[in-house]
Order: structure tokens, then sequence, then C-alpha cells
């Protein structure tokens, strides 16, 4: 009994000195990806600050004609209701086939978190938004690329109807596929940044990531997350688990 | 300016079975550029390199097999290489490399076009579990650029503020010259250039020869740089903010197939230089880039 209270005091003591370590470090803590003293973590941290430092805000990526338009492979997770897709959870599996065989009709995106209205969207909540349509290249960690219209609706708009309280620094994104992602407030609110739900003029298929999935133009492909199900708004970095990039050794920002 | 493969050039044949001996003690080139004080002959020690020249070539160096290595990794997750500003599995390839068992796989859903036009662009669904190292191999991959490029520049900075890359490295006036670069390239094949690795006059060290020179700075003016700006030409975020950089290679696929090529030739560069090495005394050049004597 007394060795466990002296060991419950020394953890007192050693999570009141690492309180105060965080206090001091305010304005650090939790506001940036953690590197778990992994050296590979600590380089894409350095990539990622130089890039916030160095590159000008909100420059557009390329955008192409109609005619530059490619082939795309559909690679990933592309139906989050097979239960043979690598990442699978059963019950978000079931809840996307019963919302796809309804057209989506029902399908709901709830904003949450740091957010003074937090709520939910239908499709056509989204649709009344005023649209952009962006003919851009998806560029794949694998080495490939490919050039699709996206249309949809700016995620800055949607994050403004539902009132950003202050503070809110990361937007992270959870999907029907049993993943989930997250992208600063630097690049949520960037003007190409958009859920889509149209894809080359026609609804978003289900491959792609239906009925509605982020595209992030400034960061490579897998962080334009599909099927998206909830957005939450946060002040501190979330490794969101084993759903995120990060735990699974993939670094979480891509802008490369 | 006497050379010993001069001597061989009326006799070819003599010339290849000539003792090395002989050549080894006929006076190296730049001796007509002897300084007062400046002793002729090459250390009998070895030669010495700065400090800072070992320190930033061991980094290098080790930068450079790291990102050959992540890169090939990386390379080996879609061994394809196209032209232009998009490319993939669905689209014709440039060049295919056996080197992934992605190579030509057949795991692919029937394709479906996006419109009922002629040549419309095709979707199809991915069945093949590829091969895919890029969680670890990208992030090592720009963990080493960036100490390929921050060494990199402190050496260029060094190297010029020291007179490193006037001295040693840029051919003097006239040296470069076409009969002089043969000549050059005839002593390397048959195997009777002095072992020329200090860099002279500054050190008392032989000084490099002409198409050493001419490499070193191929590889540190144009190579390596040639491989962090097709590097950043396949970046969304850097080609966002500054779109000539994919731009002027005709686009981001362009640019990762110069990145390749120009990362075949810097393999090429590393195996003739290790060789270089071993034939003119690998104890003796490994001692002088690492303990400097």
């Amino acid at each position: 009994m007394k060795t466990e209270k002296i060991v419950a005091s020394r953890r007192t003591l050693i999570t009141g000195l690492a309180s105060a370590g965080g206090l001091l470090l305010a304005g650090c803590s939790k506001e940036l990806p953690p590197t778990y003293g992994n050296i590979l973590r600590m380089g894409d941290l350095l990539t990622y600050q130089s890039q916030r430092l160095l590159l000008p805000s909100n420059s557009l990526a390329k955008e192409y004609d109609r005619r530059d338009i490619s082939s795309i492979p559909a690679i990933g997770n592309t139906n989050p209701a097979d239960s043979h897709q690598q990442t699978y959870n059963a019950a978000r599996g079931s809840a996307y086939e019963h919302l796809r065989a309804g057209g989506f009709a029902d399908w709901r995106l709830s904003i949450e978190g740091r957010v003074a209205r937090p709520g939910t969207y239908s499709l056509t909540d989204l649709q009344r938004f005023p649209s952009r349509a962006q003919i851009t290249k998806h560029t794949c960690e694998e080495g490939w690329s490919a050039i699709a219209e996206w249309t949809g609706v700016q995620l800055r708009r949607v994050l403004e109807a539902a009132g950003m309280l202050p503070g809110a620094r990361f937007v992270n994104f959870y999907a029907f596929d049993d993943t989930a992602d997250g992208i600063d407030m630097h690049d949520a609110l960037h003007p190409q940044t958009i859920l889509a739900y149209g894809m080359n003029g026609r609804e978003l298929p289900v491959p792609h990531g239906a009925p509605v999935r982020l595209r992030v133009e400034t960061q490579l492909g897998y962080k334009s997350v599909k099927f998206l199900q909830r957005i939450v708004v946060t002040n501190e970095f979330d490794d969101l688990g084993k759903l995120g990039p990060l735990q699974n050794g993939w670094s979480w920002y891509v802008g490369i | 300016m006497m050379r010993g493969a001069r001597a061989g050039a009326s006799a070819p044949l003599h010339g290849l079975v000539q003792p090395r001996v002989q050549r080894r003690i006929l006076p190296v080139r730049g001796d007509s550029d002897v300084q007062p004080g400046q002793p002729p002959q090459i250390h009998a020690s070895g030669p010495r390199h700065a400090r800072w020249v070992r320190i930033s070539h061991w980094i290098i160096a080790t930068g450079v097999v790291t990102l050959a290595v992540t890169g090939f990794v990386i390379l080996m997750a879609h061994p394809r290489l196209y032209w232009g500003a998009a490319g993939n599995d669905l689209t014709p390839a440039l060049l295919e490399l056996p080197i992934s068992r992605n190579h030509h796989h057949g795991g692919w859903e029937r394709s479906i076009p996006f419109s009922t036009a002629a040549g419309s662009a095709v979707s199809a669904v991915r069945t093949y579990d590829i091969l895919n190292e890029n969680s670890w191999g990208r992030s090592l991959h720009f963990l080493a650029a960036w100490f390929l490029v921050v060494t990199g520049i402190v050496y260029v900075a060094a190297g010029i503020c020291s007179g490193h890359i006037r001295h040693h490295l840029l051919p003097r006036a006239g040296e470069f010259t076409p009969r002089l670069l043969w000549q050059d390239l005839v002593g390397h094949l048959r195997r009777n250039n002095p072992p020329a690795t200090g860099g002279w006059p500054t050190t008392g060290a032989a000084p490099y020869g002409l198409i050493q020179k001419s490499t070193y700075l191929g590889v540190v003016f144009l190579a390596l740089p040639m491989m962090v700006i097709t590097g950043m030409a396949m970046s969304p975020a850097i080609t966002a903010a500054f779109p000539f950089l994919s731009g002027m290679f005709g686009g981001s696929q362009s640019a990762r197939t110069v990145h390749f090529f120009v990362f075949a030739t810097l393999v090429l560069f590393v195996l003739v230089h290790v060789s270089m090495v071993i034939l003119s005394g690998f104890k003796r050049q490994i001692r002088a880039m690492t303990l400097g004597s």
C-alpha cells in the first residue's frame, strides 16, 4: 500500500512537472504532429514547418483544361461495404450499404467539435452552397498521377456556416471505410480544398468515395479522404489512433 | 606538357605493357603552375582534405546512398515512367521497369469510361495488393534529402569562400581542351595517371585530373541540384506555389522521369568513383577522406 502511494505521488509529481513544462511550452504543445521520438517523423515535421514558413499561402494548384482529363485508377478502399477490403468495419460497412441502396438520400455529414453550430448536412444541403468545379491533378504517393474534374463545395464555406470557434486549428475527417485523416486550418481554408460530390461531370462514383470525398489539392492523394461520414474541428492535434496515418507509419503532412 | 601517354602514342600496344613505374616518376600535370615556396612533388604521406570537405563528403555520401536506396523502394511501388503531367496504370508508359511484382500485374476490374465519346478517360478498380513500402521509404527519402540539401548548401558556400572550388575543381585557363581531355581519358584507360586526390597547390597534394574535375563539378553543380529541382517539381505544395518548377519539365511526371535518369547517372558516378578509389589505393584514399592524412 505504502509503495503504491509513493508511486502514485511520484506519478503526480511527474505529471505536475510535465504539465508545468507543457505550460512553459504553451503554443507548442499538441499543436504539431507528434514525432514519438521517431527520426522519420522528425523529418516529416521539419518539412511541414519549413513549407508553412517558406511557401506563400493560398497558392492555387494548377487547374487544367477539360481535354487534359486522364484515366484514373481507383485504389485503396473502393467500397466500404465490401468485407474483403483492407479497411473494413462491419457497422460502418452495413450502414454504408444501406445508404447506398437509398441513393445516399439518407446520408448525413456530421460537423462537430470546435464549432458554434454543430450539425448535419445532407447531400442536398451541401449542393445548396455555391459550387466549385476544378480540374486538378491527383498525385498518388505510389508515384502515379491523374487529372480529373471535381465538383463540390469549398470546405471553408461549410466551416464558416458551422461557425468555427477561436483556437480551432485542425479539421479531422472520419470515413465509412474505417479510416480517418486530418489537415491543418491552412489547408482546410484553402480555396481549392473542397467537399466533392461530383467527378468528371457526374456524381462521384463509389470507388472514388461516394457520396462525398475531400479534395486537398496541395497534398498527396491519400489526404483526400473518401466516403466522408464525420468532420471534427479541434484545437489540438489528434493522431486519430489506428484510423489515422501516423500510427500506421505514414506521414501526416504530405505537401512534400 | 610531357605526358607518358604521348610516348606510347606511336606504339599503342607497346604502351599497355610498359612498366608503370616509369610513368609514375614523370612530372605530374600542373607543373608549370608551381608557385614559389610550393613543393612540386606529391607528398609521400598522401594528400590532405580540409576537415569540412571530409565531413561534408561523408554526410553527402550517406545522403546519396540513402536517397538511392529509398528512391528505388519508392520506384518499386510504381515502376512505370511517363512524360507530361499525368500518368498511371491506365495510361501508356514511356518506360516500364520490371523491378517489382507491381510490374504488369493484372489485378483490375473492368474499366468504365467517363463518357460515351471515343477515347474517353476510364476508371478501373484495382484488386491487386501491390508491393508498397513507401510509408517509411518516402519519409526516409525526404529526411536524407534534408541532410543532402543543407550539407550541399554549406559545402558550396564553404567551397566558394575557401577557394576550394576555384583552386581544386575548376579547370585552369586553357586546361579544358579536347586534346587534354582525350589525354586524360587515355591515361585513365591505361591506368597510368598518378593518383590525384588532394587538390594542389594549397594542400601540396597532386591536383585532380581534368575528367575528375569535370565530373565533380558536374555532380555538385548539375546532377545533385537537378535531383533537388526535379524532386520539388513532383511536390503538390511546392508546385502550387512555384508552377514553373514542373512546367519547365513539361509536367511532374516528366520531372519524375528526369529524376530517375539523373539518379541512374549518379549511380554510375558512384560506381566509377568507388572503383577509382580502389584502383588508386583504397586504404590511402579512405585515410585521406577520413583522417585527413
